[in-house]
């Protein structure tokens, strides 16, 4: 099935010279692992080619049912010497939470987004 | 005496510099708190003092502070509120002599004890510290910072907690510092209650967690909270957060009754995941903290208890801000509407750039958005045809002054001379701003020294 992140996370971001990380937190404990094994940094990269011009890292925080993504070269530079408009990267959350995944039926079911047959 | 385990409040009253006015009084109004923890600084902000001592000697501090502290000044002299900020600036001496004309104006001169922390001023030793082999080099790029000498407006080591401490054991009830790290504002004061040695790493790395929950303010208690947003109650009254500690490093967040906001879990794990880099290494002069560790659970209404949080020791390094002049830029911007507002506003844009070019003028980067089409989420929110209005905005940067200013006469004569349907230039010609950037670098921790004064 065909999941949208904003319908099973939310997100907060910020920067650190010109990269921006977005840390993406499960909206149920029992989401996380749809996040974990689906929300790759492959697919963040491919999620947001064109529009940052470095490496993707990311970190797992189970503990908190999070990843942290860095987007490195993502802020035109960042701080003062960045002409964007969102040049903190405050909203590079929400288009993290944009991406659409593809899980399989097994995993919907055990993570409760789709009912037992 | 009741059995209950002692606690330490410490409040939030202020996330930079700019933020919320009344939020240092109502915190120490709105109930009973042991210490107000008010941050100041962010990257850029350390250059911009630096120009005004340099305009001024008798300034380089964060202003608001002296008003802030005029509001609380009658919880710090009658009721033993202590209060830590990093509002000093590049000139925590000036703040200091400030304050004090403040509370003698107050008729609280005598019960306030200024700790003045300094030391992480660098400014002035640059040259030696290149020529003793400390290199200062861009932690991001590498680069040396040769490249960008003669440029530097201000050096600050970031300093950790010790020498807040030394200030509050010496008596101090206001202690100013410099250029604090952010945590350190509000571990200070848990190390100095709880008398943390130096490698309980555990509780240290427990305090460093408190101050990220707190130092950003209301971000944690309802602010910019993405979790079910439009249900957070009475955001014009928010409450901002407190962290009740506990001995073994355990604490609650939480918050004045009758506030507003939200304190739950998904509110702080926003925060807490908030500019976080490699979360099992968060780095400061004090400890390494894991956040892999961080254990959050609800407590009741508005309370959070965050526990389990171990930490490792500290790197032999201490992380440098470092400001320089990087040239010049400007942005400006019109609205186009329907119909057609995209196009017409692609059509600008193009008629803009090739005036630039036609007028020789040279820049660094150019860069154009549309907002209210793509401009914080690029192509993935789709191509804006659609759009109601679209305002352009574009954006030069470059070394040369002269192109920029006059880049920032170009854009007003599209009004006549453009596409149609366009607005919104009552702001008139974007300005030119000098750019201060930033530039991280690490250094040694046996070349910073810092020292601690305490005045009446």
């Amino acid at each position: 099935m065909h999941v949208r992140l904003l319908d099973i996370a939310h997100a907060r971001s910020g920067d650190k010279g010109d990269t921006a990380n977005v840390g993406l937190i499960a909206l149920k404990p029992e989401w996380y692992p749809i996040l974990d094994k689906y929300v790759t940094r492959d697919r963040v990269a491919a999620h947001f080619s064109g529009q940052i011009h470095g490496a993707v890292v990311r970190f797992e925080l189970p503990n908190l049912g999070a990843l942290n993504f860095l987007l490195h070269g993502a802020l035109d530079g960042g701080g003062t010497l960045s002409l964007k408009t969102d040049a903190q990267g405050k909203v590079y959350s929400t288009a993290l939470l944009r991406l659409v995944i593809d899980i399989t039926d097994d995993d919907a079911r055990a993570s409760g987004l789709l009912a037992a047959p | 005496m009741s059995d209950a385990p002692r606690t330490v409040r410490v409040a939030s009253g202020q996330g930079f510099w700019g933020d919320w006015l009344e939020a240092p009084r109502r915190q120490v109004e709105g109930g009973q708190v042991d210490y107000l923890m008010l941050d100041y600084l962010a990257e850029v902000t350390m250059s911009i003092l630096q120009k005004q001592k340099e305009r001024d000697p008798k300034m380089g501090y964060a202003r608001d502070f002296i008003g802030a502290m005029e509001s609380v000044f009658p919880a710090v002299a009658e009721r033993g509120v202590k209060v830590i900020a990093n509002a000093g600036g590049v000139n925590p001496d000036a703040c200091a002599d400030a304050l004090l004309v403040a509370a003698e104006k107050s008729g609280v001169r005598g019960k306030i004890r200024i700790g003045v922390v300094t030391g992480d001023d660098i400014l002035d030793r640059i040259d030696s510290l290149l020529a003793e082999g400390h290199l200062l080099a861009n932690m991001d790029t590498g680069e040396p910072l040769s490249t960008i000498r003669e440029r530097v407006l201000s050096a600050n080591a970031y300093i950790g907690s010790t020498p807040i401490v030394e200030a509050l054991e010496r008596g101090a009830n206001v202690v100013v510092i410099g250029r604090s790290t952010d945590t350190a504002l509000t571990m200070a004061p848990l190390r100095h209650e709880f008398g943390w040695k130096a490698d309980d790493w555990n509780a240290l790395a427990s305090g460093i967690v408190a101050g990220h929950i707190l130092e950003c303010g209301a971000q944690s208690s309802g602010g910019n909270c993405l979790f079910d947003w439009r249900n957070i109650p009475d955001l014009a009254n928010v409450g901002y957060p407190i962290a009740e500690a506990y001995a073994d490093g355990s604490f609650v967040i939480t918050k004045h009754p009758n506030t507003g906001g939200r304190i739950n879990v998904p509110s702080v794990t926003e925060q807490l995941v908030y500019e976080m880099g490699d979360p099992q290494a968060y780095i400061t002069p004090d400890v390494v903290a894991d956040f892999t560790s961080i254990r959050v659970a609800p407590d009741g209404e508005n309370r959070v208890r965050v526990h389990g949080i171990t930490g490792a020791p500290p790197t032999p390094f201490l992380k440098v801000s470092i400001a320089y002049r990087a040239g010049y830029k400007a942005v400006g911007s019109l609205v186009y509407s329907w119909p057609d507002a995209m196009e017409k506003a692609e059509l600008a844009d193009r008629i803009l750039r090739e005036r630039l070019d036609g007028l020789g003028l040279k820049f660094d980067h150019i860069l154009s958005e549309f907002v209210g089409a793509n401009a914080t989420h690029g192509a993935l929110a789709g191509d804006g045809r659609d759009a109601p209005e679209v305002q352009w905005r574009i954006g030069v940067r470059g070394n040369d002054r002269a192109a920029v200013e006059r880049f920032t006469r170009e854009i007003a004569p599209l009004v006549l001379n453009g596409p149609p349907s366009v607005t919104g230039f009552a702001g008139g010609r974007p300005k030119v701003e000098e750019i201060v950037a930033y530039w991280p670098a690490l250094l040694d921790k046996r070349a910073v020294t810092t020292s601690v004064r305490v005045l009446e």
